[in-house]
């Protein structure tokens, strides 16, 4: 007797939460956001705040202790010393790269997996490009230390051409990033060109463009967002990595290498070599958003 | 779009070495820890089973194995708790700054892994340290969970949005409460996203090794940590090959549940 009044009790006090919940949108919304947005607003976007102020501090170079005064040190070493700019150019050119890279491999094999292929196999296709994504990054790069260390697969292949594999290195880097994101930008680009309604190539072959011009005028205008989208995967990816320089790269430095070599030390010049791919991807992001490419993302 | 019989060679002879140059090097894996030689010089000399056997018995790659299980299951729970809490805003309702919300999902991915690392590491260091708390395997699943909620984010938004809210409607119409709505049919309705979001959250986890380095406490080593370090110690090699082995053959298993997901989901919207 008193269990069923309390259950229903219980239940009336359900009823009316559920009522008040459904009355007020306004409640819903924050109980949905107040957690996440702790979480991602305080914690991560306070700490990468902080970490942003502490590059305009400095460090006493004798006991490296971080100096809590302002001073626009760092980021003025950060333009002047050639090392550095040598590194961020650098970092942004492997990153371009690696983008142009996949952007002309991935083209031809979403093509042939979107538009070529029976459509009986596209589903398998898509599969075959997606199980590497599965596999471990590390794994991958080690892959090509191995395929690339010397007497490795890659001087046995190139061995009967009378040449040698590059060894480790710069092209080393870009070849085993260009491996590692490759998937991220066939994807997008076979999704778009699967969409591509298929009238819309009659329609331009009847006005008598032949398939170079309609690739030209029709495809290449409504796929190129989904290039963008994959190529915000290809360069943020590549503009922050240091673990696959550091494992192919031989001596090469990247802007994330002096960032890590700078933590133990020199934390705020580290903070202030770190702004420089975070404002480089915000503004690349940015500028993505426009196109409207985050969406298909 | 009429191709000519060279454009349609040509393409297929370009896919073909595409696939080719992303399968080879995984295929080396597998062939390669099998090599009896502790050099990757290829061919190798011969085939065996022995490191395999050596690698078992590593007690290091086992404790990193369980611990990168660990950090991952922690980290996908509150990814996914977060991630479909945000997806229900975004996707629900209508309010001030919700584009600046899904922006502020996906920058902790979008941001080099060094970046959140050293931030979390430095706040980590500055607020919980005189709390008496270190770093550890907590402070590891906080930083993947920072990453993770984007995937069961996207996952369950995009399910969200192809999903109309007539139905809960419906069922509130018919004397349900948001409680009932949201347990007969917003929750079945999202349930293989839900999985799907968990399962690449895990993964994405269970692969991260940036953010890891800086999170870690002493004497936390997850499993890409492990083989980072021990990758370049020739000693070590043949154990890292067939570690590295396993991995590439774990893969298949996500691939396998993706794929009996997306058979799952696509049947129950045919419904």
């Amino acid at each position: 007797m008193t269990t069923d009044a309390t259950a229903a009790a219980g239940r009336g006090t359900v009823r009316r939460l559920a009522g008040t919940l459904h009355r007020r949108p306004r409640l819903r919304l924050t109980l949905l956001l107040t957690a996440p947005l702790l979480w991602l607003a305080v914690l991560y976007l306070g700490s990468l705040a902080v970490l942003f102020v502490s590059a305009f501090w400095t460090t006493n170079s004798f006991t490296s202790q971080v100096v809590k005064v302002w001073s626009t040190d760092n980021f003025h070493e950060l333009l002047t010393t050639p090392v550095f700019r040598q590194v961020v150019l650098r970092s942004a050119g492997v990153a371009l790269a690696v983008t142009v890279l996949c952007a002309l491999i991935a083209f031809p094999v979403a093509f042939y997996t979107a538009r070529v292929a029976r459509p009986r196999w596209r589903p398998l296709l898509v599969v075959a490009i997606l199980t590497p994504l599965w596999a471990s990054y590390l794994v991958k790069v080690y892959a090509w230390r191995l395929i690339l260390s010397q007497g490795g697969l890659a001087d046995w292949t190139l061995a009967p051409f009378g040449l040698s594999g590059p060894g480790f290195g710069l092209p080393a880097t870009v070849l085993t990033l260009t491996y590692l994101w490759l998937p991220y930008m066939i994807l997008p680009i076979h999704t778009a060109l699967e969409q591509l309604p298929a009238n819309l190539l009659d329609a331009s072959a009847d006005l008598g463009a032949r398939a170079g011009r309609t690739f030209r005028s029709v495809v290449l205008p409504m796929v190129l967002p989904s290039v963008a989208a994959g190529s915000v995967f290809t360069f943020s990816l590549s503009l922050g990595d240091y673990i696959t320089v550091q494992i192919v790269g031989g001596k090469t430095q990247l802007i994330g290498n002096l960032v890590y070599s700078n933590i133990e030390l020199n934390l705020p010049m580290a903070a202030a070599l770190g702004t420089v791919p975070v404002v480089v991807i915000v503004l690349y992001l940015l500028a993505i958003r426009r196109t409207g490419a985050l969406h298909s993302l | 779009m009429h191709l000519s019989r060279t454009a349609r060679i040509a393409l297929r002879t370009g896919a073909g070495l595409g696939f080719a140059v992303i399968y080879v090097p995984l295929l080396l894996v597998l062939v390669n820890s099998l090599n009896p030689d502790r050099s990757a010089s290829w061919p190798p000399p011969g085939l065996t089973w022995h490191w395999w056997s050596v690698a078992a018995h590593n007690t290091g790659a086992r404790q990193a194995l369980w611990v990168s299980v660990k950090a991952g299951l922690g980290a996908t729970a509150i990814a996914l708790v977060l991630g479909t809490l945000i997806a229900f805003a975004v996707a629900r309702h209508r309010f001030f700054g919700r584009d600046t919300v899904s922006f502020i999902v996906v920058l902790p991915i979008a941001l080099p892994g060094i970046v959140t690392g050293i931030a979390l590491n430095s706040a980590f260091s500055t607020v919980l340290e005189p709390l008496g708390v270190g770093l550890g395997l907590f402070t590891v699943i906080v930083g993947h969970a920072t990453f993770c909620i984007v995937v069961v984010f996207n996952n369950v938004v995009a399910r969200l949005r192809r999903t109309a809210a007539s139905y809960e409607e419906a069922a509130m119409d018919l004397g349900a409460t948001t409680f009932r709505a949201f347990a007969d049919v917003t929750f079945p309705l999202v349930r293989s996203a839900l999985l799907a979001g968990a399962l690449l959250a895990f993964a994405l986890s269970f692969d991260e090794i940036v953010v890891t380095t800086f999170t870690a406490g002493p004497g936390i080593e997850t499993l890409p940590i492990w083989i980072f370090e021990n990758m370049t110690r020739p000693q070590q090699a043949p154990v890292v090959n067939v570690v590295a082995a396993v991995l590439v053959l774990l893969s298949v298993i996500p691939i396998y549940v993706a794929q009996r997901l997306s058979a799952d989901t696509a049947t129950s919207s045919r419904v």
